[in-house]
């Protein structure tokens, strides 16, 4: 019962996933990830651009999974972090290419691209970032 | 958020609980439980059942747990309550505070006089896996569960942080546990009435470092009513009713990691800063509190974020007892999330259930001495929906 869905329910969000692009506010000059129509602080005063990010950042926390949801099993164990990105904005994802006794919260970590997970019905494959130390 | 308008126009009393054993119920399914604990809830008011005129259910995910959405209108049909409309509340684990929430304001503004509040989850006719996948719909699902985060791994990216940023122990976590576990022994609807030692939950399988399996409050059939009626006619039906003397809710952002901060639960801080408002008390006023321990670090960053503890002192208030049955303002007297079980979407009526046994001195070996007024704390999530209400045994 993994929630799988139709094509274009992960094509839409290709911009996010494989270019790392959110948003920043013309207003408060805040930068957020994943892209946000409306800046929470600014609201009607603000206009949202898309921003790229870089993909440099750092740990802001993390976890190692030893109990995986459906369709990651076979990653078990791995690590998840809370990454800040260099312009401000935080975002979620797994920490690869690192021994898990190494990774600390202040870390520097790159983004990559890898493979997320396969679905099983489907056979669609699922990409996007991951982080990796630098 | 201007809350100058925000009273309401009459008062709201609790006149009738019922609660069914919390645990793993092979014989039952979602509407046996719900049903039980609505007709328990009916006669322990004193009613018929004829004088209710609204029926609000909470139910996190009956679609996914059960194949079965529409749970209002399952519960008002096997309780026979049909024509009586009937809604369904959904904010993930705080779902069943929603719904008495919802039930609040129909009785508080008038609209209607007797309102029966439900909450109901059968969680355990699934696996594991897909009990997972389930939750995880409480997420912001396409930046967080996407990357094979699980809700373990959501709190342990706030536990692991709280530990860097203040200092909290590993054992300080495992004290949590082993409180609500303690609690539970005395309380005949818990899931898990055993008693567990700081060795047992440091000893247990790590789930998602730094929590292990005995930080994680466990899968759970359950289901839990309150009956709700204008204050000023109560004592028609009951010697002793409870009032609710603030209801409030806030939100914040799915993601755990867009929060200003993810060792404070902004929510939280918002919802009981206008609880404490509409009761016009403050934190030391409060006598006993349940707070929503779906991991053992959830209810030290409680403490802190509902004015029990400063920032970053959780950690110390359950060393020093503060916390514990007999203590300054014992927390999770039923058990919490952790031992008592945690059925989603009843987690939040059953914490009114608590408040209301022991408001009216019926807690049995649990019971807080001179308790008049208390607190349930119920989220959604990692914190995107919060709820307070404060119940009192004075009008």
């Amino acid at each position: 019962m993994t929630k799988e869905f139709a094509v274009p329910f992960h094509w839409r969000r290709f911009r996010e996933r494989y270019q790392l692009i959110g948003s920043k506010c013309d207003h408060c000059k805040k930068t957020f990830y994943p892209i946000r129509v409306i800046c929470p602080y600014c609201r009607r005063s603000g206009h949202m651009k898309d921003m790229k990010f870089s993909g440099k950042g750092k740990v802001f926390s993390y976890t190692i999974i030893r109990a995986a949801p459906e369709g990651f099993k076979e990653y078990m164990p791995y690590i998840i972090a809370i990454v800040e990105l260099e312009e401000g904005a935080k975002l979620l994802s797994q920490v690869v290419d690192c021994v898990h006794k190494d990774i600390k919260i202040g870390m520097k970590v790159k983004s990559c691209f890898r493979k997320i997970r396969s679905e099983n019905d489907t056979g669609i494959v699922l990409y996007g970032f991951k982080f990796k130390p630098t | 958020m201007n809350m100058n308008n925000m009273k309401p126009i009459r008062g709201v009393a609790v006149i009738g609980t019922g609660l069914t054993k919390f645990g793993e119920h092979w014989n039952m399914g979602l509407k046996e439980l719900a049903v039980e604990a609505g007709i328990k809830a009916v006669e322990d008011a004193g009613i018929t059942g004829q004088e209710l005129q609204l029926l609000v259910g909470g139910n996190m995910s009956g679609g996914l747990f059960a194949g079965q959405e529409h749970g209002a209108g399952l519960l008002a049909d096997y309780l026979g309550l049909n024509p009586i409309p009937a809604i369904r509340t959904e904010g993930a684990c705080s779902s069943g505070s929603l719904a008495v929430r919802v039930g609040y304001l129909a009785v508080a503004s008038g609209m209607y006089d007797f309102v029966a509040v439900g909450g109901v989850e059968k969680m355990t006719d699934v696996y594991g896996p897909q009990a997972t996948t389930a939750l995880s719909g409480a997420m912001d699902y396409e930046t967080e569960a996407y990357f094979g985060v699980t809700f373990p791994g959501i709190y342990a990216l706030i536990a692991k942080r709280h530990m860097h940023d203040f200092g909290t122990t590993r054992r300080q976590l495992s004290m949590v546990a082993v409180k609500n576990h303690s609690n539970a022994q005395h309380n005949p609807y818990a899931q898990f009435r055993n008693k567990i030692t700081v060795d047992d939950v440091e000893k247990s399988a790590l789930v998602a470092d730094p929590l292990r399996l005995l930080d994680c409050s466990p899968l759970t059939d359950g289901a839990a009513t309150v009956i709700l009626a204008p204050a000023d006619i109560a004592r028609k039906y009951t010697d002793t009713p409870i009032y609710i003397k603030a209801s409030a809710q806030a939100s914040d952002t799915l993601s755990l990691f867009s929060r200003r901060s993810i060792t404070t639960l902004d929510a939280t801080v918002h919802a009981v800063r206008d609880a404490y408002r509409q009761a016009r008390i403050t934190p030391k006023n409060v006598d006993f509190a349940e707070v929503h321990d779906c991991f053992t670090i959830a209810e030290i960053c409680a403490y802190e974020d509902l004015g029990f503890a400063q920032k970053g002192k959780g950690g110390k208030m359950i060393e020093n007892g503060e916390v514990e049955l007999g203590g300054r303002i014992p927390v999770n007297t039923s058990g919490g999330l952790k031992a008592k079980g945690h059925p989603v979407g009843a987690t939040g009526v059953a914490q009114i259930a608590e408040l209301v046994a022991q408001l009216r001195g019926e807690a049995g070996k649990r019971q807080v001495k001179n308790a008049h007024t208390g607190m349930a704390h119920n989220v959604g999530g990692s914190g995107a929906t919060v709820s307070v209400h404060i119940l009192s045994n004075k009008k």
